[in-house]
Order: structure tokens, then C-alpha cells, then sequence
């Protein structure tokens, strides 16, 4: 509609032009909305950035992300401001994540190849049991979960955190995955199953490599719930070695007696420098995944 | 289709009784074998400790000693306490305010980002960023800095020559400060409402338009009947996940779901009963009853479903 408008400048009559100089307007109105909303949102996030390089007395004496008198000294600080370096705590933090995205890769998309493709007794059942168990509040299985991961003498290890991964308990991505294999065309494993392979060799060498954006998405996904993960780690990890980022900011808050707000900052901007980056390469799948499951 | 979606789905079918073919399964054992995993965690991570959670809920129960029956003392104690019912109240307030005002925002900026707009990927990364990075723990201390005495908000009330308080530690205000976070984090909303709209098919509009249907016509009869379904289930999921809010009130009130309990949420004093008092069968019992509580809002809304949401079959 607006290319034919603008191919033909010349033959426009009056009210044409009207209609054009109009939605011009309006066009400009709502950039400037989405533009100021689009600032309003993400101020807070650059002057988190901009403050974390900012000496202490500046950060609350001038609000402005504009400013040139900057330091990386809350950085140097703040990386040894608690019992152990934060280096620490970012290991921590990517041993788990490693660990749960391999654990909901493995166990999601095998739960999810026998609910797309396989026929099996029980099999609508179960399917809304899997669905209706993305619903439940986990608070009632906190207890009881906590009684048996502390029987098992793994509070303080990592275990309770990974190993419930490998037992696909994020339901949400065996449903992601379900939906992406329903998407795939019949005939590749009808031709599969005629040349004698199995389900798994179907599983391994149809299945997974085609719906490797949907291994991205979880991938990514995981990762960044486990990485600002708080609740886990605040009752299975009690001593600070083994504590991840998460619980480890907390501390700074805690530690806040001489109000060293500079390192708090930096910290902040450290733990949240992998989780952007995942989402500058990874938001094309984010966006996909959000798109097609309708949840966040 | 989302999660509710599909089981709504199962549903329909299964009271419409679908003419059922004589089934067969042959993956029997197969399927089972994949499922092997999911079945172990759903009985021994889920369906195990709804039962155990179940029977705690009734029981006086500290970890140390073997637990003990006490009947319903747990749920009585607990009607009685006003603590709890404090709690209770905070979160529905949060549940009631963020939830709508998070999806209406998210809803506002979908249909200002009309489809082939220019810019409409930034606008949408950029809108989608703080969703994601929300729920962390470095967000929520920020938080405490952008609405303190001295934070950013009150820096820019200022310019008008506004004198605000610390928001974070005014008891009146504390719990906005944690609605603002949840409507922040309106992007992921939007983008799944951006995919509804983008599967409207286009002959709609151009069938209208032929009839003479004008904008906002086309608006009030094509494109918001057919986004009530997203819109509900939405609704219902994100009621849902904010009853189970927890993150950002114990960050952002240093643990303690102050100023004066203001922002205990229901989960923090759950938390703190089984983790600090150590008493397993109250929290237990609390455990339940938010679900009572979850499942009568989801009840509710699929009642109130009826008045306001478009289905086509």
C-alpha cells in the first residue's frame, strides 16, 4: 500500500495527499512511543552498567548515564569482596548449567519422541499428567524433595540441583520438543522404519538432528533459568564454596554494612554479562520458543 | 498451541467422545523405555512428594524427630494466624495488580508493533530483555537502588520538584515497587502475543474491508476476538506462576519480607516456616492450600472464560 503511494508521487490528488502526510504522522507518534517506552525499560539497566564504573561517591550523587569520569575499580574490589573469589562462584554457576542442560536435553527430547511418535496404552493420559504437572506449584513437593535429597546425603553438592534435570522434570520443554517433532513430515521415519531402523536409531539419526533449533531453544532456556535460579541453591547450598552467583550476590547485600555499593554493582553486571550474551546469539530461538509454547 | 491449549483440547475430545478408533500400541514397550526418565522423576520427584507433602500436612514434623499426627492442627493453627492471612493478602494483591497490568501493557505494545512494521525486531529485543533477565537475583538489587531514598525514581521526581520517600522501605508502597518488576517483565507475554497476531489470517482483514469494515471495526470484530484465546491462557498461566513468586520479595526486602511484612509473600513465609522454624507440616499444609488457592483461580478464570473469550469450535 505505501510503495504504490510512493511510486507514484506526482498523480496524487488532495485527499490522497492528506492520507499520506496522516499516516506519516502517525507513524512518527508511534515511533516516539516505542522509543520512550523502549528507554523507560532499559534506563535502569544502562545506569546499573554505566554505575558499576562509577567511584562510590558518584553513584547516587549523579543518576546520568553520561559521565567520563570512569573507573574499573569496583571490579578489581568487588571480585574478592566475599570469603572466596567470584571466580569461584561463576564456576559454580556453569558446572550447574552444564549439568541441567545436558540433563533436560537428554531426558526431554526422549520423553518427547515416545509422546510425538510412539503409540502406547496411556499414552493421552500421561500426556495431560506431563501438562498439567507445568502447572503445579512446586512448593508442595519442596518438603518432601528436600527430605529426600538430604537423605541421600547430597545437601550442599550440587546433585539436587542437576540430577531431577536428567529426570526430565521441566516439563515445559518435553511439551516444546512434542510439538516441534509433530511438525516434522511423517514420511522421513515412515522411509526409516521401511529400512529396517529401530525407534532409537530413529530417535538418534531422524529425530534429534532435526529439531536441533528445539535443543537450542531449551539449551538456552535452560541455562538461563538455572543461571538466576535463587531458590534451589538458597536451600541445597549452605556453605559459600559451593555457593552459585545467585546466592552469592545475595551476600553482597548482606555484606552491604560500609555501603560498597560500586562492587555490588559490578558484580551484578558480571553475573548478568552471560545471560545477555546468550541472549544477543540465542534470541532468535528465544523468541521462537516463547512464540510457539506461549510461556515465558 | 500452548501447553493449555492442548489440554483443553484433550478435553474437548474426550466429552465430545470422539469416535475412538480401535486403537493399537504397538510401541508399548518402546515407550515405555523412552519414557523410562520422565516416568522415574514424575513418580518419585512429583507424584511421591505430592502424597508425602499430603500426609505432612497433618503431622507435626521437624526433620529430627519422626513426624507425628496431629489431625488438622497444622490447617487450624494456620486460619488463625494472622501472619498468614497477612501474606495471603499481599500476594493476591500482587497476583491481582501485576498480573492484568503486565498483560495489558504486554498486549498494548504487540498491537502498536503491527505486523511488517519497520524496526520491529529491535523494538521487540528490546522490549524482551528485561523479561529475561528479571528474574535474577542482580535485578532485584538493582531494584532496591532504583526505587530507594536516593534511587533512580526519585532522582528523575525530582526534576519536577516531587519529594518522595524511599520506596523499597515504606510499608505502603514496598509491594508496588515488586508489581512495577512483574510489569517490567512484560516482553515474554508480548512476543506470544505478537505470533497470535501474525497467525490472523490476512483474507479476514481483506473480507472486512471489501464489506466496508473501517479500522477500528476491523480491530473490534477480527483481531480482538481472535486473540482472547492467547490472551486467556495467558492470563491463567501467568496467575499461576505469580502466586508462586519468590526471587525478587526475598531479594529485594533483604529476606525478611519487610518493611513490616509488607512484601511477605506467601511463598517467603512458607520458605521460612520449613527452612528457619523448621516446621515441615505447617509449611506442608500452607503447600496445599496455595494450591487450593491456585486451582480455584484457574477454576474461576475458565468459568469467566465463558463470558469473554471467542472460540471457533
Amino acid at each position: 500500500m505505501t510503495t504504490e503511494t510512493a511510486a507514484l508521487p506526482q498523480a496524487r490528488t488532495p485527499l490522497e495527499r492528506k492520507r499520506t502526510a496522516w499516516r506519516r504522522t502517525r507513524s512518527i507518534a508511534k515511533h516516539a512511543l516505542l522509543a520512550a517506552t523502549g528507554a523507560v525499560m532499559v534506563y535502569p539497566l544502562l545506569w546499573l552498567l554505566v554505575s558499576s564504573f562509577k567511584p562510590n561517591s558518584d553513584i547516587f550523587r549523579d543518576l546520568s548515564i553520561f559521565t567520563t569520569d570512569l573507573t574499573a575499580a569496583n571490579y578489581a574490589n568487588g571480585w574478592n569482596d566475599l570469603q572466596y573469589p567470584f571466580g569461584v562462584f561463576l564456576f559454580n554457576s556453569s558446572v550447574i548449567a552444564l549439568g541441567a542442560i545436558v540433563g533436560n536435553l537428554v531426558s526431554c527430547s526422549l520423553a518427547a519422541y515416545a509422546f510425538a511418535r510412539l503409540r502406547f496404552r496411556g499414552r493421552n493420559l500421561l500426556f495431560a499428567i506431563m501438562l498439567g504437572s507445568i502447572m503445579l506449584p512446586f512448593q508442595v513437593l519442596m518438603v518432601p524433595q528436600f527430605i529426600i535429597f538430604k537423605e541421600l546425603n547430597w545437601l550442599n553438592s550440587f546433585l539436587p540441583l542437576i540430577v531431577p534435570k536428567f529426570l526430565a522434570t521441566e516439563a515445559f520443554f518435553v511439551f516444546l520438543m512434542v510439538q516441534f517433532i509433530r511438525s516434522l513430515p511423517k514420511e522421513l521415519f515412515e522411509a526409516a522404519r521401511i529400512d529396517g531402523a529401530g525407534h532409537f536409531r530413529s530417535y538418534t539419526q531422524i529425530t534429534l538432528p532435526l529439531i536441533t533449533p528445539a535443543l537450542a531453544t531449551t539449551a538456552i532456556f535452560t541455562f538461563i533459568w538455572t543461571w538466576s535460579d535463587f531458590f534451589g541453591p538458597l536451600v541445597y547450598l549452605r556453605v559459600p564454596e559451593s555457593w552459585p552467583v545467585s546466592v552469592a550476590l545475595k551476600g553482597y547485600l548482606d555484606a552491604q554494612s560500609s555501603s560498597d555499593y560500586g562492587s555490588m554493582f559490578a558484580m551484578s553486571v558480571v553475573s548478568l554479562l552471560p545471560m545477555f550474551l546468550v541472549f544477543v546469539f540465542g534470541q532468535r530461538f528465544l523468541i521462537k520458543g516463547v512464540a510457539t509454547t506461549g510461556i515465558k | 498451541m500452548s501447553s493449555l491449549g492442548e489440554l483443553r483440547e484433550l478435553a474437548v475430545r474426550r466429552k465430545k467422545g470422539a469416535p475412538r478408533a480401535k486403537e493399537k500400541y504397538p510401541d508399548n514397550k518402546a515407550a515405555y523405555l523412552f519414557l523410562l526418565p520422565w516416568l522415574i522423576g514424575l513418580l518419585g520427584l512429583t507424584v511421591g512428594p505430592m502424597v508425602a507433602s499430603l500426609y505432612l500436612s497433618f503431622t507435626d514434623y521437624n526433620l529430627l524427630q519422626p513426624p507425628e499426627w496431629t489431625g488438622l492442627a497444622n490447617f487450624t493453627a494456620m486460619f488463625q494466624d494472622e501472619r498468614f492471612w497477612n501474606s495471603f493478602r499481599v500476594t493476591v494483591v500482587y497476583v491481582v495488580a501485576g498480573v492484568p497490568l503486565q498483560l495489558a501493557l504486554a498486549l498494548a505494545l504487540a498491537l502498536l508493533l503491527d505486523k511488517g512494521m519497520r524496526g520491529l525486531p529491535f523494538y521487540r529485543s528490546v522490549f524482551y530483555l528485561p523479561s529475561l533477565l528479571g528474574g535474577s537475583v542482580a535485578i532485584a538489587i538493582l531494584w532496591r537502588q532504583v526505587f530507594g531514598k536516593d534511587g533512580l525514581v526519585n532522582g528523575a521526581l525530582a526534576w519536577f520538584g516531587v519529594d518522595a520517600p524511599g520506596w523499597i522501605g515504606h510499608p505502603d508502597y514496598a509491594l508496588w515497587t515488586l508489581i512495577v518488576l512483574h510489569v517490567w517483565t512484560f516482553g515474554s507475554p508480548m512476543v506470544i502475543f505478537l505470533a497470535g497476531l501474525r497467525q490472523i489470517p490476512e483474507m479476514f482483514y481483506e473480507a472486512a474491508s471489501i464489506d466496508g469494515a473501517g479500522r477500528v471495526r476491523r480491530f473490534l470484530s477480527i483481531t480482538l476476538p481472535l486473540l482472547t484465546p492467547i490472551v486467556f491462557f495467558n492470563l491463567v498461566l501467568q496467575v499461576i506462576f505469580a502466586f508462586q513468586a519468590f526471587t525478587q520479595a526475598y531479594v529485594v526486602s533483604g529476606g525478611t519480607g519487610g518493611p513490616g511484612d509488607a512484601t511477605m509473600f506467601y511463598t517467603l513465609l512458607l520458605y521460612k516456616e520449613a527452612f528457619n522454624e523448621l516446621d515441615m507440616g505447617y509449611a506442608s499444609a500452607m503447600a496445599w492450600f496455595l494450591v487450593i488457592v491456585v486451582a480455584t483461580f484457574t477454576a474461576i478464570n475458565f468459568w469467566l472464560s465463558k463470558y469473554w473469550v471467542f472460540y471457533d469450535d
